[in-house]
């Protein structure tokens, strides 16, 4: 138990005669990032929910920090922060209040209260709306003010749920900012997520999800590497130009190149470098200029679809 | 600190949270203020002449204990309505998700709503005094009416805690949280004596519970007699509280 933070065994939970969790299995090592990826309705919020002794499982067990959240429900909500998508802040009082609010629930004296609310107000930029009601922030400003108000308790684990589901791409990679100095300062961390790229960013290991149960699980690379193959991928400036690389390079890869608009991209196997050579040989016979030429890892949308079948986004509940 | 002295903090820090929220928010002050305010002012003024009441002091000594049960009740509705949109807005969750008392969240509603209804009801007092309403009965019968209204109010708040806990959805507390409350205190002894009903209406209203509250509280304020309705209003109010209180507490603690 002594290095494992977070651990699922055979968790099932059925909701009627809806099973939103048929027996999964994790573990989140102490200290590391548990990116836990799946479409809307896969059953990531009600992992989460378990965990956080919101819910009961049907069967299995779940224990964090040695803690069964059946069992021990209390000693779990002393150990874990929760922050997540429907932000749970108090709009009328102002950030200060809010992060003061939450730390005398979390039984610290008021002088100590006031203390912790100060230091994370500093801590995630918000001190010059500290004292403006929550109500006036910004959607990014919030998210950053409810994760604050989860760590006031100093959590050893922290569960984000969705923490940047419907962000703009700007306070999103602010927010993953954030979050990647929470994991600097060693707290173990499990988020989920339903974007691709953001479990590629902040995650060490990644269990992916689909309808209840887990369909893969490894570092993002090991994912990647099932999917097989690296990609050349390169720009082109014009459909002239598209029209002869494609015949330039026809056949380079496994199959026929694939065009986006002027993007091209090749798929190449395990012969990376080799068929990169072999790419610029070609396209410099043929004349073709290009721009942004490299291989690429495929991407974890590539990976969700070899998994799955279907692509993450489509699947809605 | 004991689980009890914790228990008792939360529950503080959750009323005051509440309470601030209320002094913030200017809708909140109006429904709680204003519009009591002008419905004493409606009934005293618009219906209160074509209202025949024989006590002393007239219909305005007649209204004012009817009115303040009635506010009592209704100031309930925002206890559905706040708790409905935290359920909502995944507030509970995160709450529950915390090391603090569980009795806490409701608790500190609880608290919150009886301080905001007792200013509401020290408001139509004051009201009432300036547009002719007296207590008749001496300060400590006053004290007790105003008591009494808080206890019926408090009642009340156990009721539509459990209606906003269960429909968890501002909409649908919106239609369904108060509208119950508008015949058991209409059709009640609070505005008109009941002998003015048609006789098939007087069988409930003389036997509901708002009747024999509203009757005890103006007994109290007027200095009249008591007869059963103190005691029968007490086993009415007791059984609200035995029975929705633990309702309120159980569907809180199901909800998701």
């Amino acid at each position: 138990m002594s290095d494992v933070a977070v651990a699922l065994e055979g968790i099932t939970k059925s909701f009627g005669n809806v099973e939103a969790l048929r027996g999964v299995d994790l573990t989140v090592p102490r200290g590391s990032v548990l990116g836990v990826l799946g479409p809307n309705g896969a059953g990531k919020t009600t992992a989460v929910r378990i965990l956080a002794t919101l819910l009961r499982p049907t069967s299995g067990k779940a224990y964090v920090e040695g803690h069964d959240v059946v069992r021990d429900p209390a000693a779990v909500r002393r150990t874990i922060g929760l922050a997540g998508q429907a932000t749970a802040l108090v709009d009328e009082l102002t950030g200060r209040e809010n992060l003061v609010m939450v730390g005398r629930l979390h039984h610290l004296p008021k002088a100590e209260a006031e203390a912790r609310a100060a230091a994370l107000l500093a801590q995630f930029d918000l001190v010059d709306a500290a004292d403006r009601t929550a109500k006036t922030y910004s959607g990014g400003m919030r998210r950053r003010l409810d994760l604050a108000a989860s760590l006031v308790g100093h959590p050893k684990v922290l569960f984000l749920d969705e923490p940047t589901t419907g962000l703009d791409p700007r306070s999103r990679i602010a927010m993953w900012d954030v979050i990647r100095g929470l994991v600097r300062e060693g707290t173990t961390l499990l988020l989920t997520t339903q974007y691709l790229d953001e479990a590629d960013e902040l995650a060490d290991n990644i269990v992916v999800i689909d309808r209840g149960k887990v369909i893969a699980e490894g570092t993002s690379d090991a994912l990647k590497d099932r999917v097989g193959g690296d990609v050349v991928a390169f720009s082109v400036a014009s459909e002239a130009a598209a029209r002869a690389a494609v015949d330039a390079v026809a056949n380079v890869g496994d199959s026929a190149p694939a065009v986006a608009g002027l993007d091209i991209s090749v798929a190449v196997g395990a012969r990376g470098s080799e068929a990169l050579l072999d790419v610029v040989r070609r396209l410099d016979a043929a004349g073709v200029a290009v721009s942004g030429l490299g291989i690429r890892r495929p991407s974890l949308d590539d990976v969700f679809l070899a998994l799955t079948g279907h692509v993450a986004e489509e699947e809605s509940a | 600190m004991s689980t009890m002295t914790w228990a008792m903090a939360d529950t503080w820090v959750m009323a005051k949270r509440n309470l601030t929220v209320w002094l913030r928010v200017p809708a909140y002050l109006v429904f709680t203020i204003v519009q009591p305010t002008i419905f004493t002012l409606l009934f005293r003024y618009v219906f209160g002449g074509a209202i025949h009441a024989d006590v002393p002091g007239g219909y305005v000594n007649y209204l004012l204990p009817g009115i303040i049960g009635q506010t009592a009740a209704f100031a309930s509705f925002a206890t559905a309505i706040s708790l409905a949109v935290e359920v909502q807005k995944g507030v509970v969750d995160r709450m529950r998700a915390m090391p603090m008392a569980r009795s806490a969240f409701l608790g500190g509603r609880l608290l919150a709503d009886v301080v905001r209804m007792t200013i509401t009801i020290l408001v139509i007092v004051g009201v009432g005094y300036a547009v002719g309403f007296r207590f008749q009965g001496g300060f400590g019968r006053a004290v007790a009416m105003v008591a009494l209204a808080i206890v019926l109010g408090a009642a009340v708040c156990c009721i539509s805690a459990t209606i906003g806990l269960w429909l968890k959805d501002e909409e649908s507390t919106q239609a369904f949280g108060m509208i119950w409350m508008f015949p058991l205190t209409f059709v009640s002894s609070a505005f008109v004596p009941v002998s003015s009903m048609p006789g098939w209406l007087q069988a409930f209203a003389v036997n509901q519970p708002i009747t024999h509250v509203v009757n005890a509280m103006r007994a109290l304020a007027l200095g009249l007699p008591l007869r059963d309705d103190l005691w029968l209003s007490a086993v009415w109010l007791t059984a609200i509280f035995v029975v929705f209180a633990p309702l309120a507490v159980r569907v809180y603690k199901r909800v998701s």
